[in-house]
């Protein structure tokens, strides 16, 4: 039960979800952007709702609201909260 | 300790330095990070208190309708013809009396002029050509875009703009582009020059390009009041009058859309050849929705827009207006020079359902897109001097007069969304892609398009006889 929802991907979280940080398995100029934003590990994101096409999707994180692309959230690995 | 650490001297040290330790560990830059922001928290947690049940629940609620799979896509349209519509609309009667005022300036200047003796060509070039054509700008452009402009400012403002990207992001990854594209679209809506320097917010460079190339499809301010006339004066006309304007809005709209297909066509054939590559990484901010600030609004949608786009349409127009009445004047045997041009280019201008005039209004509007019709408007009087522009039905007339047909107008209209960019904005295409070869690229693709889109219209038109 507990690999489930340890270290899977942001993009597999459903909305209304709540989920923490792990880690970040992005490169280059991505990866500081998303630091950046405070998407560190340890850092509480909320998947919030899904564009019309269903990609990209918004996220809440530290109270600011930021769409990702499917290939870049699955880049990021969360534990289920 | 045998080793001495080397004093550092120039910044330039210190950097090579940081480098050598950031690439010694690599997750040295997350660990930075990660305490800039756990020490930012130790601070704010005692000093900041947040309400804990403020949730915002109307920008949530707001947000399910506008990007919800069912109205995300409808509201978009809506609030874009609503936009048109409101603005032809309102443009109308100001429109009307602005002419009014400029025109009955100009019988003014012309009796001073005649008290002074100034010999005829001089009250040509100076009233007839250059008052004249300045006149018709400031009409037929001025209130368009103080309408526009705020209102779209208005959008821009309550935050909604973001969304419109979320919305179509999917679209612009399909074509291997970035969704930040559509903000440089909105901001070409205003002016192609800005919405090419706007493509600075797009991180890959190859995205950046592709937003660059594509600009030009959105018409600017400089066109929609061609296309706004042409469509009330002769889509409009073909309905009963109190259908008039919605049909104008609606085929303006369309043309936009228009527009916005062919960016993602072209965008979608650009990233599979030329500009080959995946689509790289998007991330969007959705500011919370804000009160609009009207204060702000119409400054900047006034102030720094419309004055700004004014000023250029003059600034260009005036020596315009004087060129074209002058190549209108001066005679070689039957023709004048706009004539013997005119007659040269016919045979091109017929082809894409133009005729040679119409054709040369857009070569001579190159400097300047809002000039085209007032050029237009010169050549088809053979004497050289405008009708008094008095109403659209005038205008309609000296169309009609000249044979214009619904194909046209039509062809006139699709060549105007489609064809070369303006010289201000091939410029700042130079200034940003820093590349003769892109601008050129800017420069031949909606050409080539214009033409081939035109051609296609007219000679299937009149394969099947509908003209």
């Amino acid at each position: 039960m507990n690999n489930v929802l340890t270290n899977i991907p942001l993009s597999t979280i459903g909305i209304g979800s709540m989920c923490q940080i792990v880690s970040l398995n992005l490169q280059g100029l991505l990866r500081r952007r998303i630091l950046d934003l405070g998407m560190v590990p340890g850092t509480p994101v909320q998947c919030i709702r899904k564009s019309p096409a269903g990609d990209p999707v918004a996220y809440m994180v530290r109270d600011t609201l930021i769409a990702l692309r499917r290939e870049d959230a699955s880049q990021i690995n969360v534990n289920l909260m | 300790m045998s080793t001495t650490i080397k004093p550092m001297i120039t910044l330039e040290e210190i950097c090579i330095e940081a480098e050598k330790i950031r690439l010694s560990n690599p997750n040295v830059g997350d660990k930075i990070v990660s305490d800039i922001y756990a020490n930012a928290e130790t601070i704010a947690r005692p000093a900041v208190t947040k309400k804990a049940t403020e949730a915002r629940p109307w920008d949530h609620k707001l947000d399910d309708i506008l990007t919800s799979r069912l109205f995300g896509y409808p509201i978009m349209l809506t609030l874009l013809s609503l936009i048109f519509w409101i603005t032809i609309t309102g443009a109308n009667i100001p429109s009307q009396m602005i002419a009014d005022i400029l025109f009955a300036f100009q019988d003014q200047l012309l009796v001073w002029f005649e008290l002074a003796g100034a010999p005829s060509w001089l009250t040509g070039v100076l009233v007839l050509g250059m008052y004249r054509g300045l006149a018709w700008v400031v009409a037929v452009m001025l209130p368009p875009m103080a309408i526009f402009f705020p209102l779209f400012t208005l959008l821009e403002d309550l935050g909604y703009l973001p969304r419109v990207a979320f919305n179509l992001d999917n679209m612009f990854k399909k074509c291997h582009a970035c969704g930040k594209q559509i903000l440089t679209m909105c901001m070409g809506f205003g002016c192609n020059a800005a919405g090419i320097i706007a493509c600075r917010i797009i991180d890959s460079p190859r995205e950046r390009l592709i937003a660059v190339l594509t600009n030009n499809f959105v018409p600017c301010n400089g066109r929609f009041p061609t296309l706004i006339a042409i469509a009330t004066i002769f889509m409009g006309g073909m309905v009963i009058s109190e259908l008039q304007i919605a049909v104008a809005s609606l085929v303006v709209t369309c043309l936009v859309m228009l527009g916005i297909l062919i960016t993602f066509a072209v965008s979608w054939a650009l990233s599979h050849t030329i500009l080959k590559g995946e689509a790289s990484s998007l991330v969007l901010e959705l500011p919370p929705y804000r009160k609009p600030q009207f204060g702000a609004i119409f400054y900047r949608s006034l102030i720094d827009r419309t004055t700004f786009v004014l000023k250029r349409a003059i600034i260009m127009a005036a020596p315009a207006g004087a060129i074209t009445w002058i190549l209108a004047n001066i005679y070689i045997g039957e023709l004048s020079i706009v004539g013997h041009l005119a007659a040269w280019l016919q045979p091109l201008g017929y082809a894409i359902g133009l005729d040679g005039f119409i054709l040369l209004a857009f070569i001579l509007g190159l400097p300047a897109n809002e000039i085209v019709m007032p050029i237009l408007l010169m050549c088809y009087l053979s004497s050289g001097q405008m009708l008094e522009f008095e109403s659209l039905e005038e205008l309609q007339r000296i169309l009609i007069r000249n044979n214009w047909t619904w194909l046209t107008a039509l062809c006139t209209m699709l060549f105007c969304l489609l064809h070369w960019p303006c010289t201000t904005t091939l410029l700042s295409a130079y200034k940003e892609t820093g590349s003769k070869k892109w601008t050129f690229l800017t420069f031949i693709i909606p050409t080539t398009i214009a033409f081939t889109v035109c051609f296609l219209v007219a000679q299937t038109a009149r394969l099947l006889h509908l003209v």
